[in-house]
């Protein structure tokens, strides 16, 4: 215990917590001098939630709690989806490193090229997506605030960082902004905002381009940046290792594809980034791992059936293997765990998780028209969560009622 | 004696400023309160005008619509206001004490000579009958319903929670007259709930039913669940420990003697302590000279932090109360706070480096940190919840007004105290407490 104390004691002399403000008192005076402009009938009434947004962002409000408990937890939505975004930095950093590297590769110059270099080719290639992503996303979040009259959700702050994951690095970026404004106005909004929705919003995006545009979201030159002019070396194919799976050629790399060093969608291709992530949730309580456990043991399960009738190729293709190709761990971390699409009930989270990861691979080997399985899995199964929770909620109240009977 | 049932859900919030076991008597007060507004549903009809001179034991209001249900004065003397709110509400009966004023004198008798009818009799005219609960709903028991039994817990696991065993352990042969009379009540029993090493071990007449885990355990809800869970039309009594208490001095004395006693506790308290005082007794003696001197600005709430009523410094004692907690009342701006690693932030997340110190103990105000929204994070209710039951379902569905959903989810089994935690801990800053009450409303309206 002793360790502990001096731990708290040593934290402590970081500065870390800003408890006396009073450099940032002129941004807190801004605020709250702005404030009565932006109320209703006020002159920038129309900017309201925007206001609102951003103060809230510097400033943890000063309202207390006027009726129930008098205290409250810390958290807060802003926190929790913080914490998400923290989890994904990992994926998002090697995302970055691994545009560079595949660009590189593909070229033929990567011996010749140092880190920094392939790193900052790939962030200038990542960054305008994200920029695409959360301005045309958060602005139209905004619009629907303002017209609804309340706050700024949090969702988006997620969504938007997920969206350009799961995009090819070649994607135009004004695709992103016609599938980010898709998902977050058909995805999301017209259900009511952030907690209503039925599907991840940034597998609507991904799916909305996937059908829409077929050629930009498949196939084997949307995975590494190459400008015209730029001359590939003559091993080089494009091509992901689902696609060379699914093709008949299994002898990738396993662990290239662990690592991530192989052609991709920008945030989906290290498995050992993701499993960073995936311990942060999990420690942090914010992922379910309970949905992620029981989807990677689906997708297990489903790997050593098809291993087992094993008919081509791919479906010999070690159970194991799948788990690390493709959008699969990405999906499992990243995607399935949104509390708002997932199964609710802790009993239904087993049952959603377990069936992604059964149809995912299913539909990823036995379907040659969809290469990648998670997207579809996981909103499919997204659209049976409720099912699945109104199931567990009647099991429930059969209970209840047994008990009547019993005692009766 | 029974087995032990371990709850493992649940949450002991580790907050500052727990009573030292150290009792201070105070002497009567000079002004003492009633406030209706304690009792939930109830519609109080005067029984007395200001300035009227009354015993202890006189009755002060009734149940408009259970006339037989009197409020009655904790000590003699002098009605000097009647405080009314919005709409004539009446808010507080204050009485001036007297001493000279005397009290009423009841039968005074062996509970055990007495009949069932007879000890309802004594407790309704005595203006003790507001002591017993009923469940489903928490409202103040029907006199003419018949109890499936009676559930008294005997210790407490909110934040800063007195400890019954040390408060009365000294008065156990009344809390005995007090279940002796209560067990003639009901044709089912008494059911102690306790948890390990408590004195209320050794009390007779009981159903004794030992508890461990964190908060709720302590809570009556929690153990009716785990020893007879409630069904539809199912009726149980629920009697505070304390006020065992003044139901044995009744029958003991002949006389009310509501003499009880009080934990002043929170991170604000100078040195948070038991106090022997009366029920309905002005905050001020507790915390006149008590309090830290501060720049910011305090939060006095009569009873816990979680399901407590916030009082003003003239205020009062509420009628169930044995605690009084003071908190910071946080009403300042946090820079950034939502992204800071949290060193000193206790949650129930684990989102915050106080994680790493389990042992500590935290200040905790009344700020909500963060904004109201909408249900996003999911499975964060049932960890808090050590029950078969669903809250974000039932929540919902009182939301929508879903009568036989609500019914179905087991309504009849909480109340707000049983989901405090969860409004406590809620990312989206719901209000359970509310909700659940407005669905309990809905349910006594409908169905009676």
């Amino acid at each position: 215990m002793a360790g502990r104390e001096s731990l708290y004691s040593e934290l402590h002399r970081i500065p870390l917590e800003i408890n006396n403000y009073n450099e940032m008192k002129f941004i807190k005076n801004f605020f709250e001098k702005t404030e009565p402009l932006v109320q209703k009938g006020a002159k920038y009434h129309w900017l309201f939630s925007t206001h609102e947004g951003f103060f809230t962002l510097f400033f943890v409000q000063k309202d207390t709690a006027k009726s129930g408990s008098h205290i409250h937890d810390f958290i807060d939505l802003k926190r929790t989806m913080g914490m998400v975004v923290l989890a994904l930095v990992p994926v998002i950093l090697f995302g970055m490193y691994n545009v560079g590297f595949q660009h590189f590769k593909a070229i033929g110059e990567l011996q010749s090229t140092g880190f920094f270099e392939l790193f900052f080719y790939g962030l200038l290639k990542v960054i305008p997506v994200i920029a695409v992503s959360y301005i045309v996303g958060l602005g139209i979040e905004f619009i629907f605030a303002q017209k609804r009259g309340h706050g700024i959700h949090e969702g988006f702050l997620v969504s938007g960082i997920l969206i350009p994951m799961v995009m090819p690095i070649e994607t135009p970026l004004w695709m992103i902004a016609v599938a980010t404004a898709f998902a977050v106005i058909i995805g999301k909004e017209v259900f009511g905002g952030t907690g209503m929705n039925i599907w991840n919003p940034a597998l609507i995006a991904r799916a909305f381009l996937f059908f829409a545009y077929p050629a930009q979201m498949s196939g084997n030159s949307v995975w590494v940046a190459l400008k015209d002019g730029d001359k590939v070396i003559d091993a080089f194919s494009g091509a992901t290792p689902m696609a060379e799976a699914a093709a008949g050629n299994t002898n990738f790399s396993i662990a290239d594809a662990f690592f991530g060093f192989i052609p991709g969608s920008i945030g989906e291709t290290s498995t050992l980034a993701i499993l960073i992530g995936a311990v942060i949730l999990i420690v942090t309580g914010i992922g379910s791992w309970k949905i992620m456990v029981s989807t990677v043991a689906g997708g297990a399960v489903m790997g050593i059936i098809l291993n087992i009738f094993a008919a081509n190729p791919y479906m010999e293709l070690p159970f194991w293997h799948h788990l690390i190709i493709g959008g699969f761990a990405f999906g499992a971390v990243f995607m399935a765990t949104d509390p708002v699409s997932a199964a609710q009930t802790e009993t239904g989270k087993w049952i959603y998780g377990f069936l992604i990861g059964i149809l995912a691979i299913l539909i990823r080997v036995i379907n040659p028209a969809y290469p990648e399985g998670m997207m579809l899995a996981i909103l499919l199964m997204n659209t049976f969560a409720p099912l699945i929770d109104y199931y567990v909620v009647e099991a429930n109240i059969k209970k209840r009622l047994k008990r009547v009977k019993t005692s009766a | 004696m029974s087995e032990t049932i371990k709850l493992r859900k649940g949450l002991n919030i580790k907050i500052k400023g727990s009573a030292k076991e150290e009792l201070k008597t105070l002497s009567t007060p000079l002004t003492i309160a009633l406030k209706p507004t304690d009792f939930l549903g109830l519609t109080p009809k005067l029984k007395v005008k200001a300035d009227a001179i009354v015993k202890a034991g006189d009755a002060l209001f009734y149940d408009k619509y259970h006339p037989e249900i009197l409020f009655t004065s904790p000590v003699g003397g002098k009605v000097i206001s009647i405080n009314r709110g919005e709409r004539r509400r009446i808010l507080e009966v204050v009485i001036e004490s007297d001493e000279k004023a005397g009290s009423v004198e009841f039968v005074k008798s062996n509970p055990d000579s007495l009949s069932g009818e007879e000890i309802k009799e004594q407790l309704l005219k005595s203006g003790l009958w507001p002591f017993i609960k009923k469940r489903p709903y928490g409202i103040i028991a029907v006199p003419d319903e018949k109890p499936i039994s009676i559930y008294i817990s005997t210790f407490d696991t909110a934040p800063l929670a007195p400890n019954y065993s040390f408060m009365l352990e000294s008065e156990l042969d009344t809390f005995q007259t007090g279940v002796n009379a209560l067990a003639k009540l009901t044709d089912g029993k008494v059911k102690l709930g306790v948890n390990n090493s408590s004195v209320f071990s050794a009390v007779k007449n009981v159903e004794i039913n030992t508890f461990a885990g964190p908060h709720p355990a302590g809570n009556v809800g929690i153990q009716i669940h785990h020893t007879a869970p409630l069904n539809k039309g199912d009726v149980v009594w629920t009697v505070n420990v304390q006020d065992v208490i003044f139901i044995g001095r009744l029958f003991e004395t002949g006389k009310v003697d509501f003499t009880k006693i009080v934990a002043l506790t929170g991170s604000e308290v100078e040195n948070p302590q038991y106090f022997k005082t009366i029920l309905g007794a002005p905050i001020s003696t507790f915390i006149d000279g008590n309090l830290k001197t501060t720049d910011y600005k305090q939060r006095i709430i009569s009873g816990n932090v979680l399901t407590g009523t916030k009082v003003e410094p003239g205020g009062f004692l509420g009628f169930y109360d044995s605690q009084i907690s003071v908190i910071p009342e946080g009403d300042d701006y946090e820079f950034m706070g939502w992204a800071l690693p949290g060193i000193d932030k206790f949650s129930a997340s684990k989102t915050f480096l106080s994680k790493l110190f389990p042992k500590k103990e935290y200040v905790l105000n009344a700020n909500l940190h963060g904004g109201e929204r909408a249900f996003v994070l999911s499975g964060q209710y049932e960890k808090l919840v050590p029950m078969d039951i669903l809250p974000v379902h039932l929540l919902k569905a009182i939301l929508v007004n879903d009568i036989d959903k609500m019914e179905q989810l087991g309504i009849y089994e909480v109340i707000e105290e049983d989901f405090a935690l969860c409004e406590y801990a809620c990312t989206s800053k719901i209000k359970v407490q509310n909700i659940l009450r407005n669905g309990i409303n809905t349910m006594i309206k409908e169905l009676g």
